[in-house]
């Protein structure tokens, strides 16, 4: 099983991406390949030419500028995993990557690919959106800062604009006072979730003074449940309240059957995480 | 397409091959250069049959362009054992009975040689969670399991 043709092209820096891009008609970026290449062995996708983006060293690594931890898009899975910084300062990033598919995997895979690929399976776009990162993006024009948040239109869809190119992710320090829970189901190791949910909570005292709940794999695109936040956001959680907001979020699934269940199942699975995720953040954030 | 020139050190010797860009690293070592031990499972970077050693870090070969290798250090289960002998974790391998049918296997001795090296003294789980990337069909992985145990108190020792 081999992909059909095309051209392979190195890139050296991100101006010489962001050109190649310009320069080849319907190319696309390599980064882990763990994705595209599958995808090109069954010829779901057939770009004919590649821009593997491996080799540009200014597009790894972790470095904490004051209150934000900022990492570079082709910062591999397992480097996030051993990453003190983020042990440290952002475990739900930790605990989301070491569910992502099996070692020899994450150490291709990119926290860059995986956002910017479109899969509604990927992990990474729902944790952005539950840290409300900000993606910075390069393209032609310069730089511009885009917030997760919005950055997810549908499957293989996002606000990434012509010849522009994901470079560094950054996420906030999660400090005293916030939670985080991540709940992952998949059937084996190296599957896709049949439902995730991770979610964060800043308490003021016992009120919740906000919080983000997020879903992987039970809509065409990784999405937040704000109607479930809505519930949650101002009050002192308990149970009963729970319960509510996880009705929300069953009523903001709007998964695809696969082998991986039906949409009822799935549904109620994705609420479940998010029942799961938000009592741990929960427990966390008090400390 | 043109093929290109790739270079590569395998196994401790330096190594020339022409490939297409859109072959796969797994073939480049098991047709051009003819070294069959790496095996072709799923295809799909399920399976870890295909698991090699590229500059120090597990992969699966069937999901690496062999552009991608150009300049690398490439290691496969032949170059585990040397003059000596076998390596520790083929050597534990058999006396625990790490395998039925063989299949998966260099896939489990490359990573195992690997693992080891990340975690010289793993924990049981450790130890599934560190192999979780090889699947193995016949043994109900227990063996396996043992076998690591096995090497990592060799190389301990060692």
């Amino acid at each position: 099983m081999i992909p059909s043709e095309f051209e392979y092209h190195k890139a050296t820096s991100i101006q010489d991406a962001i050109a190649q891009l310009g320069a080849h008609e319907d190319s696309k970026l390599l980064a882990g390949g763990h994705s595209l290449l599958p995808m090109m062995k069954l010829r779901f996708a057939e770009p004919p030419h590649l821009i593997d983006i491996n080799g540009i060293e200014e597009l790894r690594g972790i470095r904490l500028e004051g209150d934000t931890i900022c990492i570079g898009a082709m910062t591999t899975e397992n480097e996030l995993i051993e990453s003190e910084i983020l042990q440290q300062h952002c475990p739900l990033l930790v605990e989301a990557a070491r569910l992502v598919a099996d070692p020899q995997v994450r150490n291709r895979g990119t926290i860059g690919g995986d956002v910017a690929h479109g899969d509604p399976g990927n992990d990474h776009p729902a944790v952005m959106l539950a840290l409300d990162a900000t993606l910075v993006l390069h393209g032609p024009d310069g730089e511009r800062q885009q917030p997760a948040n919005g950055f997810f239109l549908g499957t293989y869809w996002n606000d990434l604009q012509e010849h522009e190119i994901l470079v560094e992710l950054r996420v906030p320090v999660i400090k005293k006072g916030v939670g985080h829970g991540y709940s992952k189901l998949k059937r084996k190791t190296g599957d896709y979730a049949v439902a995730g949910s991770p979610v964060v909570i800043e308490l003021d005292g016992d009120v919740c003074r906000d919080i983000r709940i997020a879903l992987t794999n039970v809509a065409p695109m990784a999405i937040r449940a704000e109607a479930a936040e809505n519930i949650l956001r101002g009050k002192v959680i308990d149970d009963a309240l729970i319960e509510q907001a996880a009705a929300e979020v069953l009523a903001v699934c709007d998964p695809a059957e696969d082998l991986r269940g039906d949409i009822l199942y799935k549904s109620h699975m994705g609420a479940e995480m998010a029942r799961r995720s938000i009592r741990a953040a929960l427990q966390q954030a008090r400390g | 397409m043109a093929k290109q020139h790739v270079s590569f050190n395998l196994n401790g010797k330096q190594v020339d091959a022409l490939v297409e860009p859109r072959e796969l690293l797994v073939h480049t070592i098991r047709e051009t250069l003819s070294l069959t031990g790496t095996h072709i499972g799923c295809e799909s970077s399920h399976c870890g049959a295909c698991t090699v050693d590229l500059d120090g870090k597990s992969v699966k070969s069937c999901t690496v362009l062999s552009m991608q290798a150009d300049g690398s250090e490439l290691k496969t289960v032949e170059g585990l054992a040397d003059a000596e002998g076998l390596h520790a974790v083929q050597q534990a391998f058999i006396e625990e009975h790490g395998l039925q049918c063989g299949f998966c296997t260099p896939g489990m001795l490359i990573r195992a040689y690997r693992f080891l090296q990340e975690n010289p003294n793993p924990t049981e789980e450790e130890i599934r969670w560190g192999m979780s990337g090889n699947l193995c069909r016949c043994t109900g992985y227990q063996n396996i399991v043992k076998a690591v145990q096995t090497a990592a108190q060799t190389l301990q020792q060692a």
